[in-house]
């Protein structure tokens, strides 16, 4: 246990330490996103009645932020320690490979939701709302967390240069959590455009944070989380059967 | 006594590379041991796979008796490796990475530990300098404190002393022997065949992932090589049979003679007198691990 948690504190102190880098870059991105996006179209939208754009806007930002540096965290410090070669020092003691897991997951939720609080903090000075259900907030951002985290896990492992981690995070990440709704409700999109999005899991994240906030979404929170909880459950499955084959660590 | 190495048909395969190919070794506690092999023989995939870093086909391996699959928790707490890469974390100082190997062990509060190795290792004064800022020297010198943080039993230190300077390199072996004293258990692999000919009590040498020679080094340097008494001559002579049988290496007017023992040296000046030889210059050279590692890669 204490190997588990030692690792999990070097995980969080590692990003901590470049916090410049890891934290506030990607809060100051989001707000950049929230002035400009919101200006243009906070007087043409209303995805929700008595919902401002702005408003709506604000929870896709910061649980695209979580997701993106879910993400960002494990896949990073992984292949970091591959190419410099000081894995060595998490491979050689008697850590194991779930104990391994866990602490790369959940210093990804740390550091996702460290952002993600970041973005609702600085954006308070320019929208008001009430908070309508926050266990659905707590819910999607520790679920939707581990599953970015997790694909981390994947693609820290699965890449075998920076190019090959670059490519799984803008051809497949952010397409999907740019098309997951954080931007617009899925129901100002086509009919065969909404039932697309019904095949991206960032949507059901998205969306069922965007509940937490609101009280209302395009599908019903339970929903959402059974989803993304599916989803979830099947990435673990599969990186830990990874971790647990040794699949490019143990060569 | 339960050894501290066991390793029991271990082969592994790379595509088609046959990085081990059946090694049985056992090394027993208290050991200095010595493993040598050229490039490519196998030794960095065997310690892989005594540390769990890389997984064998077949066969078993067992540090102080537990299983390094089976039972690796307790394996990998009795192995510390020293690895042969010069790897470092640049995010932490020297004294957090100690902290956090410690942590990664399970110790809690190893401070005075940490302390009594960094002063082992003339590494307190750059306790708390960031890893990037040491030199390559000082760098290796934090993998080996790295590598003792939990006090292993058996040590395995992968060419530590590669690119190191003498002094740095004479210091880590007094400390190395030192533990070696205390009842560690130290096997290294090194290119450097005086240094394990000076330090190692057994040796094992690897060829394409075969063990080809093992044995005390004593017996090794009586098996595979010979005093040599190096004579120049101011000019050739013909020798009588009895003394051309004892020539081991020719070039022009230089003579080197192999033998035994030492009363056999006053036979070969005699005979070179009576050929009227006349010497130039004389020299005597002792066993070395160099001829004998020379040796064995030949003869297999």
């Amino acid at each position: 246990m204490e190997g588990f948690k030692t690792l999990l504190y070097k995980e969080c102190l590692r990003f901590w330490k470049v916090g410049f880098q890891t934290v506030l870059s990607p809060v100051l991105n989001a707000v950049l996103y929230l002035l400009i996006f919101g200006h243009v179209l906070k007087d043409h939208v209303e995805p929700y009645p008595g919902v401002s754009y702005t408003a709506f806007l604000v929870p896709g930002l910061v649980m695209m932020t979580v997701l993106q540096n879910a993400f960002a965290n494990s896949s990073s410090s992984l292949i970091q320690s591959k190419i410099t070669g000081n894995i060595v020092f998490v491979l050689l003691p008697p850590i194991s490979y779930r104990e391994f897991y866990s602490a790369y997951v959940i210093a990804s939720v740390l550091r996702g939701a460290a952002c993600g609080l970041g973005v609702l903090l600085v954006s308070l000075p320019f929208v008001s709302f009430r908070i309508a259900e926050p266990a659905w907030i707590v819910a999607f951002t520790l679920l939707g967390g581990a599953f970015l985290g997790s694909l981390g896990v994947i693609a820290g492992i699965w890449a075998e240069k920076f190019d090959q981690l670059a490519a799984f995070q803008n051809f497949l990440i952010m397409p999907l959590t740019m098309l997951s709704g954080v931007f617009y409700s899925i129901h100002s999109l086509p009919a065969f455009w909404q039932g697309v999005s019904h095949f991206n899991p960032f949507f059901f994240m998205i969306d069922g944070f965007r509940y937490g906030f609101f009280g209302v979404a395009d599908v019903s929170p339970w929903t959402s989380i059974a989803v993304v909880s599916a989803c979830f459950a099947v990435l673990a499955v599969v990186t830990l059967k990874m971790l647990e084959r040794g699949y490019k660590l143990r060569g | 006594m339960t050894p501290a190495i066991r390793i029991a048909g271990v082969t592994k395969r790379f595509r088609s590379l046959q990085a081990l190919a059946g090694i049985d070794l056992e090394v027993s506690q208290g050991e200095f041991f010595g493993l040598l092999g050229p490039n490519g023989a196998g030794k960095t995939t065997l310690i892989s796979s005594l540390a769990g870093l890389s997984r064998p086909d077949s066969g078993t391996l067992e540090v102080m008796g537990h299983d390094v699959v089976r039972d690796y928790r307790a394996a990998r707490l009795a192995l510390g490796v020293v690895p042969q890469e010069l790897v470092f974390d640049p995010f932490f100082s020297v004294r957090e990475i100690l902290r956090l190997q410690s942590g990664y062990f399970g110790l809690k509060h190893n401070d005075d530990w940490i302390d009594e190795i960094l002063d082992n290792l003339d590494l307190t004064p750059k306790a708390n300098a960031n890893m990037r800022m040491l030199s390559g020297g000082m760098k290796r010198r934090v993998l080996v404190a790295q590598a003792l943080v939990h006090r292993p039993p058996v040590i395995v230190l992968d060419e530590p002393t590669a690119g190191v300077d003498v002094e740095l390199r004479q210091g880590l072996w007094q400390f190395i022997r030192k533990l070696n004293q205390d009842g560690h258990t130290i096997v290294l692999t090194t290119h450097y065949l005086e240094e394990a000919e000076t330090l190692c009590g057994r040796i094992a040498m690897l060829k394409t992932g075969r063990i080809v020679a093992l044995d005390t080094t004593a017996n090794l340097l009586k098996r595979f090589s010979s005093h040599a008494l190096r004579v120049t001559l101011a000019a050739r002579v013909a020798l009588p049979p009895m003394l051309a049988a004892k020539v081991t290496k020719e070039e022009g007017e230089v003579l080197e003679f192999g033998f035994e023992r030492f009363d056999e040296v006053a036979d070969i000046l005699a005979g070179l007198k009576s050929a009227g030889g006349s010497i130039a210059d004389m020299a005597l050279g002792t066993p070395d691990m160099e001829q004998v590692f020379v040796g064995i890669m030949n003869q297999n």
